[in-house]
């Protein structure tokens, strides 16, 4: 037994909020390079390197990539051998929520009741997700999740009998509606499998893995590689004015599920798809 | 094509911007998004006034970062448009004419500002940090408890933007991602 006092946990929070949104993941620096070295149409290529001088800019002066700081999705991989103390782990984790979009100057976009509104002032709460896993560390990922792409989401209970194929329209329709708004070139983070909302957290979970890292079952894999350039061919561009770069990248995250039903979800990411880990 | 705009954009300076053209923009924008909209829009249902001239003004769909001590602005990228396509009718009505997000608008926008001579501009969205270099001064204006979302006005100077849907209804999103497919 690892005895942790959730103060830790607390202040690493506060760390990864403000580093997640001030410095894009190596990952997603690495595909913005490739595609902007790929394309060839020009209002396309002035996008990507703007958004290249973009990055830069905040990783140089410490300011936000994206004015929108997100909603805080928590990702909590907790051993099983690791006992908290010094209060509640829920209540550790929003006060590092509250002093990281405090203290580092973040953007408060988060209303307290959804009808109703009402900014919460804070930032607060986050969503968290909690994994026991064996083992007595902690790992923490925080993925600031901005709602221009987030509002182009989808999710559909397909039927068994519409096969791949209707995975992969289902896909590449809710890319094509998703369009100019959120924030091309997108990245896109799918779920199949599960329930119904197993299969959105499968998304969410999707667009958490670096991009240069494939599925690792080979048909995952190659299906990933397959989709990705079948958006890329849709025409959408960078910001939705034309070329070849609508998504950097697409990864797919997948569970079993039931006779009855195959669920698909389609979690999109801006270009600014950001995520930040530390192990405790 | 290239243009450097001054504000106010009369409609004289908007019948010359085609979709497509890249604008510098100079002058004074206003910021507000969901909240500040719904506001603005009450406000004229109770036949009450805004809180600032809306003749020929540009509004910017922007709820930027919080600015650390001896900045002007945080980080300022547009947001997505399609959010206030209901209430900009109303407010192209009143006489403001440029509006500057990303993403697509509804056709009843698109009709308004055949109407009413309006031009909607593309920023770079997500591109805050790099948006915000050419915010010169920021002033809040009205309804502070609405914080990002409260109304500022801004001084922007040589703003780089791409008209997307020009007082024609001529629209880049479809525009471009035409030509890009025949052209490859």
């Amino acid at each position: 037994m690892r005895e942790l006092d959730v103060s830790i946990v607390r202040d690493a929070v506060a760390r990864l909020c403000v580093a997640a949104n001030t410095r894009l993941p190596e990952d997603v620096k690495k595909a913005i390079d490739e595609f902007r070295s790929k394309e060839d149409w020009a209002i396309a290529k002035g996008v990507l390197e703007n958004i290249v001088e973009n990055y830069l800019i905040a990783d140089s002066e410490n300011v936000p990539i994206c004015q929108d700081t997100g909603m805080a999705c928590v990702f909590l991989e907790v051993g099983q051998e690791v006992h908290f103390v010094g209060g509640g782990l829920y209540d550790a984790v929003n006060e590092g929520v509250r002093r990281g979009y405090t203290d580092g100057y973040l953007r408060k976009s988060v209303v307290a009741d959804p009808i109703r509104r009402g900014n919460t002032g804070d930032n607060t709460p986050a969503v968290v997700y909690t994994d026991i896993v064996p083992g007595d560390r902690v790992r923490i990922t925080v993925g600031p999740k901005g709602f221009g792409s987030e509002n182009m989401s989808a999710i559909k209970m397909l039927k068994p009998s519409d096969g791949l194929e209707g995975i992969k329209k289902f896909i590449l329709d809710t890319v094509e509606a998703a369009g100019p708004n959120p924030c091309p070139p997108m990245v896109v983070g799918v779920g199949i499998g599960g329930t119904f909302d197993k299969a959105a957290y499968l998304a969410k979970k999707a667009l958490m893995r670096p991009l240069d890292v494939r599925n690792p079952d080979p048909y995952y894999a190659e299906l990933e590689i397959e989709l990705l350039e079948q958006i890329n061919a849709l025409g959408i561009g960078p910001q939705g004015f034309g070329g070849l770069t609508t998504a950097l990248g697409l990864n797919i995250e997948v569970m079993p599920t039931h006779i009855a039903g195959m669920p698909c979800a389609v979690n999109i990411g801006c270009h600014a798809t950001r995520h930040a880990t530390e192990v405790l | 094509m290239e243009h450097y705009v001054n504000l106010p954009l009369t409609a004289e300076k908007a019948k010359l911007l085609r979709a497509g053209d890249t604008v510098y923009l100079t002058g004074e924008v206003y910021t507000s998004r969901d909240a500040g909209h719904k506001r603005m829009v009450e406000l004229l249902k109770r036949g009450e006034e805004l809180p600032f001239d809306p003749k020929d003004a540009t509004i910017y769909y922007v709820g930027p970062s919080p600015a650390r001590p001896g900045q002007i602005i945080g980080s300022a990228g547009p947001t997505t448009s399609g959010r206030m396509d209901a209430y900009a009718p109303t407010l192209l009505a009143q006489g403001a004419r440029g509006m500057i997000g990303k993403g697509a608008r509804s056709p009843e926008v698109i009709e308004a500002m055949k109407q009413h001579t309006g031009v909607y501009f593309g920023a770079i969205g997500g591109a805050g940090a790099l948006l915000a270099k050419c915010i010169k001064s920021s002033e809040l204006i009205a309804w502070e408890d609405l914080q990002s979302e409260a109304l500022r006005r801004l001084w922007v100077e040589d703003m780089p933007l791409v008209v997307v849907i020009d007082c024609e209804g001529n629209d880049l999103y479809a525009q471009g991602r035409a030509a890009y497919l025949e052209g490859r």
